[in-house]
């Protein structure tokens, strides 16, 4: 093909993927800069078609260019009508162009009508009205994306969104040498010179603008890009090569240089990595064209908003997503987004929201798109996925909401009740999905039905180099992409983190949390182990929301791999993303996360609902008495725990340093007396060396629980088993799988303070005689609480539940503050307080919330029902002061 | 006057094939002589440190690293569906291939020499030959005393149409 036609195709159609976003941005505000731009494009182009000889293209221009013309003079209003009239031109001028290129020659036929409507319109001869709920958009809110730069900019060393086949260098001299297509010739021909030039005259205003820049910035051919990226991947390897050579001997004279060749070979391949970014704002750029057209087409008000266009991702990540993206925009406009009136009966904004979202996020790109829509219509999917046989009804019943929003990723599958020519054909969330995850990247949806639906795509950032853990399971080693990796856990036979099987299917406790694991020697079929393996290692790993953990044999270092796509045969194994040469030569497969979860899938899905189930019900128990004990023995062999939480301090002290007062031991402790007691009298005192002792404090009073020796520290749901009726002891529970006694901190105190100190009542001040009711179900709290308070000067009555409280208020005791806990069986705190304060003598009482959830909602819901204050449970220091805080503020009032 | 003169790129075809001969690489696998030509043919190794790949069809053997780009291993026999020899995976000779950018290597027993040919003796595949070799050979030649089947290596790499997993 022509060389100077070859450029004309090139910049022209640059100049229409502006045209196309400067024609949607003239609408919602039809400033004169705006106008002015699209009228030297339209012009531009014009002049060019008449000196190629391409009347037809010129007769198209030239009618849209008149149209321009008058808005340019104020002639006529810019009206949603007249802007799709041009963009019906421009849409002409596109096809006749692609013709052009394919064939070399303008189409037959001509423009008849579409001229004479540019025309009719230019002479205000036509009346038609806008078309009835083609309302315009509105007063655009922030800035829709930054449009691709006027064609003749060049892009800073991208690609241009198009497919450029060769550099065109912009107005003046020096042709940019670059790989040129086949056809082409290497030097450009005079003839295209002069042409060059002329073009240039042409679009002298633009370009005089963008000369400028245009010195800044150059054109390369894409494939150079490429090779240069695959040579820097090649270099990158070898140098991992050195340096594993060189790792071994400490002192050869390659050291420095090698570091030195390693650093500089990092910064090529960053620069080089940065040379393929660019703005996913191009990906973008063609959006608001087709929203404009999609809410004439659908008589919806849409508004697109594209935050973060400038994020910046690899070229040829940016190519895969585009049409994703694009699909998933009409998803948002077509069938989420409502109509006008059903949005204001719904109580929302007449004018639907499309918002766009991208920014990064270690070491990947997120990006969102979110509509404030109807949402998916969770009854719909559900509906549809039992009829087109994706799951039986019981099945449906067990999934959650999101669950079952993840069905519109599988194939063939659509809600929408008629298939219009936007989308509704079903062929396009599994793709998505796949075009995604072919990039390694993960796409979550999370949907609200009427609030709106929100998609979120996370792609890595960099698709040839990345960190990879090596690992070793059966003798063959794999790498696991490091970024995947949250940490790695060993096991052993007798480990604590030991591998449990909950319904067949192997499960990690992890902290507080159950993970599903995989054997990757089960998954990938290796060889089983011929003994059993004294450790194995734990891949904790994440996609998305989903975490889960790979059983290995064994794990090596993290290393720096170039990752190669695995040969077509084997595309199709999707446990592996790729395959790499380590830096002793060999080959191994690099581990696909996505494909293990999906390995994992439906066998661990179903059982970890049910494992998740069990846990659940665990652990809300856990939440509700999970405590952390101190375990210790003293006086006997016997296990004997108290709430950590009591214990301020765990010391040893030096048998010398105790000494007596009243025949009871003390011992000088931070600058004051703390008396020590023992757990009974059997117990007694080690005669030489260091005397453990648990400290427990109060205000300012401090007391040392000798023991015999600390056994652990456990977290551990306390159910008291055997309740004893032992001064000391509130009964016996399991802890740890052992049968331990716990012991009731608060008789200790008592002992402690009680005897010691003698009438120290007195010198307590106002909380003097006042009346507190502790309403609490576990006997352990009340326990507690109760010797607490009195020991705080107040009077406590205790009931074990709110309908036993509510039963003295009835028999017409009365208090001055009430304490409740809010997790009880029966009436709960919440409701106890709306009782209380509904009506009855104590609705103007001061209430006190305690509860070991603490959350901001729960604050919320407390001051709500009428608390006056919220503490949690194993905050002695924070009851008593807002119990003194409290009363005080009442006293006042 | 300014005339653009388009460099002489040669064929790559020019080489290789003098008027009507054609050189192929031989080889034998089960006693049978089997021939590729010899331009789609990058090397010829010995034995090699082949890493298995998991999952993989039964016919890809695994892969090896050679000088820096990653070979599929291909263990021909099964291909051909015939017996799998009992050694190891990685000894014996090899043949490389690149197809369509990517690189394969073919393992057989026996690499032979390159052979040049008259392009009029080659014929098509005899009703006579093997249904195993016919699906992967584009045609024989009759040598004195045997027969060369010339292998299809496209159709050879291409798992997808063949009943392969």
């Amino acid at each position: 093909m022509d060389d100077l036609l070859t450029e004309f195709l090139t910049e022209t159609g640059e100049s229409l993927a502006t045209l196309d976003v400067e024609l949607v941005k003239l609408e919602q505000n039809p400033a004169p800069q705006i106008l002015s731009n699209i009228f030297r494009l339209v012009h531009t182009i014009k002049g060019t078609c008449g000196f190629l000889g391409l009347p037809r293209l010129e007769a198209v221009a030239h009618a849209g260019e008149n149209v321009l013309g008058k808005f340019r003079d104020g002639e006529l209003q810019v009206t949603p009508a007249a802007v799709t009239l041009i963009l019906a031109s421009i849409d002409r001028i596109k096809m006749i162009l692609n013709h052009i290129e394919q064939t070399e020659t303008e189409p037959e036929g001509d423009d008849k009508d579409l001229i004479a409507a540019l025309n009719a319109h230019a002479e205000g001869r036509d009346v038609a009205p806008p078309p009835a709920a083609a309302a315009p958009p509105p007063a655009p809110a922030p800035a829709p994306a930054p449009a691709p730069a006027p064609a003749a900019t060049p892009e800073p060393v991208a690609a241009a969104p198009a497919p450029v086949p060769a550099p065109a260098p912009v107005p003046a001299p020096a042709p940019v040498a670059a790989t040129p297509e086949p056809e082409e010739h290497a030097a450009p021909a005079l003839p295209a010179q002069v042409a060059q030039q002329q073009v240039a005259a042409a679009g002298a205003a633009a370009a005089n603008q963008e000369s400028a820049l245009a010195a800044q910035t150059i054109r390369v051919n894409v494939e150079l890009l490429e090779n240069l990226m695959t040579l820097v991947s090649e270099l990158v390897l070898t140098r991992n090569q050195l340096l594993q050579m060189v790792r071994g001997k400490d002192d050869s004279e390659f050291a420095t240089p090698l570091q030195r060749l390693s650093h500089i070979t990092t910064d090529l391949q960053e620069g080089v990595m940065k040379t393929r970014m660019q703005p996913i704002g191009n990906a973008w750029a063609k959006l608001p064209r087709i929203v404009r057209d999609l809410s004439v087409e659908t008589h919806k008000k849409i508004d697109l908003q594209m935050l973060g266009a400038e994020t910046e991702l690899d070229r040829q990540v940016l190519e895969l997503i585009k049409d994703p993206l694009t699909h998933m925009v009409r998803n948002s406009a077509d069938h989420g987004l409502e109509m006008p009136e059903d949005r204001k009966k719904a109580g929302k904004s007449e004018v639907g929201k499309i918002v766009l979202n991208a920014f990064h996020e270690g070491g990947h790109i997120i990006i969102e798109i979110a509509d404030d829509g109807r949402g998916l219509g969770i009854q719909r999917i559900r509906n549809k996925a039992i009829s087109n046989g994706l799951a039986t009804e019981s099945e449906i019943e067990q999934m959650s909401d999101q669950q079952i929003a993840q069905f519109i990723f599988r194939a063939g599958f659509s809600t929408a009740e008629k298939v219009t020519s936007v989308s509704g054909r079903g062929v396009g969330m599994d793709v998505v999905k796949t075009n995604i995850e072919k990039i390694g990247g993960t796409i979550e949806l999370k949907t609200i039905d009427g609030k709106g639906t929100t998609f979120t795509i996370k792609i890595p950032l960099t698709l040839a180099i990345v960190s990879a853990l090596i690992v070793e399971c059966a003798g063959e080693r794999f790498a696991v992409p490091q970024i995947s990796v949250l940490e790695l856990v060993r096991t052993t036979a007798t480990s604590e983190h030991g591998i449990e099987v909950i319904n067949s299917a192997p499960v990690l406790r992890l902290r507080d949390r159950l993970l599903p694991l995989v054997s990757l020697r089960t998954l990938l079929r290796l060889a089983d182990s011929a003994e059993e393996q004294a450790e194995t290692f734990i891949v904790v790993t994440q996609v998305g929301n989903y975490t889960f953990g790979i059983i290995v044999d064994r794990v090596f270092d993290t290393e720096e791999i170039v990752v190669k796509p695995v040969a077509p045969i084997l595309r199709h194994i999707n446990m592996f993303s790729g395959n790499t040469i380590l830096g002793d030569g060999s080959v191994i497969m690099i581990l696909d996360p996505n494909g293990i979860a999906g390995g994992t899938g439906e066998m661990a899905a179903v059982d970890n609902q049910q494992a998740a189930g069990a846990a659940a019900s665990r652990g809300e128990t856990r939440a509700e008495d999970q405590q952390s004990m101190l375990v210790f023995r003293a006086g006997n062999s016997d296990l004997k725990a108290v709430p950590l939480a009591l214990i301020a301090r765990l010391e040893e002290i030096d048998v010398t340093d105790i000494e007596a007062s009243h025949g009871k031991p003390v011992v000088q402790y931070r600058g004051k007396l703390m008396p020590l007691v023992t757990i009974d009298s059997s117990f007694s005192m080690k005669t030489e060396g260091q005397q453990p002792v648990l400290v427990f404090s109060d205000h300012e009073h401090t007391m040392g629980l000798a023991v015999d020796e600390i056994v652990d520290i456990v977290e551990e749901q306390l159910k008291i088993e055997l309740a004893v009726n032992k001064p000391g002891l509130i009964g016996t529970a399991v802890v740890s799988g052992k049968a331990t006694d716990i012991i009731d901190a608060g008789f200790y105190l008592t002992q402690a303070w009680g005897d010691w100190f003698g009438s120290d009542k007195d010198s307590r001040k106002t909380q003097e005689g006042l009346r507190v009711l502790l309403v609490d179900d576990s006997p352990f709290f009340r326990n507690l609480l109760t010797p607490l308070l009195s020991v705080a000067g107040y009077e406590v009555t205790s009931v074990e539940s709110a309908d036993k409280a509510l039963t003295l208020r009835d028999n017409g005791s009365t208090f001055d503050v009430i304490i409740s806990d809010i997790e009880m069986p029966g009436m709960n705190g919440f409701e106890f307080a709306e009782a209380v304060r509904n009506d009855g003598p104590w609705s103007g009482l001061p209430m006190v919330a305690l509860s070991s959830h603490a959350t901001e909602q729960d604050f919320e819901r407390g001051r709500e029902v009428g608390f006056t204050d919220y503490v949690a449970k194993f905050d002695r220091d924070a009851l008593l002061q807002t119990l003194a805080q409290t009363l005080s503020t009442k006293g006042a009032v | 006057m300014n005339q653009v003169v388009p460099s002489n790129k040669r064929g790559s075809h020019e080489l290789a094939t003098t008027e009507d001969h054609e050189d192929f690489v031989t080889m034998f696998i089960e006693g049978q002589m089997f021939g590729i030509p010899v331009l789609v043919v990058q090397d010829v190794l010995g034995p090699q440190k082949i890493t298995r790949i998991p999952l993989a069809p039964p016919e890809v053997a695994g892969s090896l690293n050679l000088r820096g780009r990653i070979v599929t291993a291909i263990d021909v026999r099964l291909r051909l569906k015939l017996p799998q020899k009992k050694t190891e995976i990685g000894a014996g000779m090899s043949v490389v291939v690149d197809m369509k950018g990517e690189l394969y290597s073919l393992r057989v027993d026996q690499v032979g020499e390159v052979l040049s040919l008259p392009a009029a003796k080659f014929e098509r595949n005899p009703p006579t030959l093997d249904t195993l070799w016919r699906e992967f050979s584009t045609g024989i030649y009759r040598l004195e005393g045997k027969l060369l089947v010339i292998l299809d290596v496209p159709r050879l790499l291409d798992f997808t149409k063949s009943e392969a997993i």
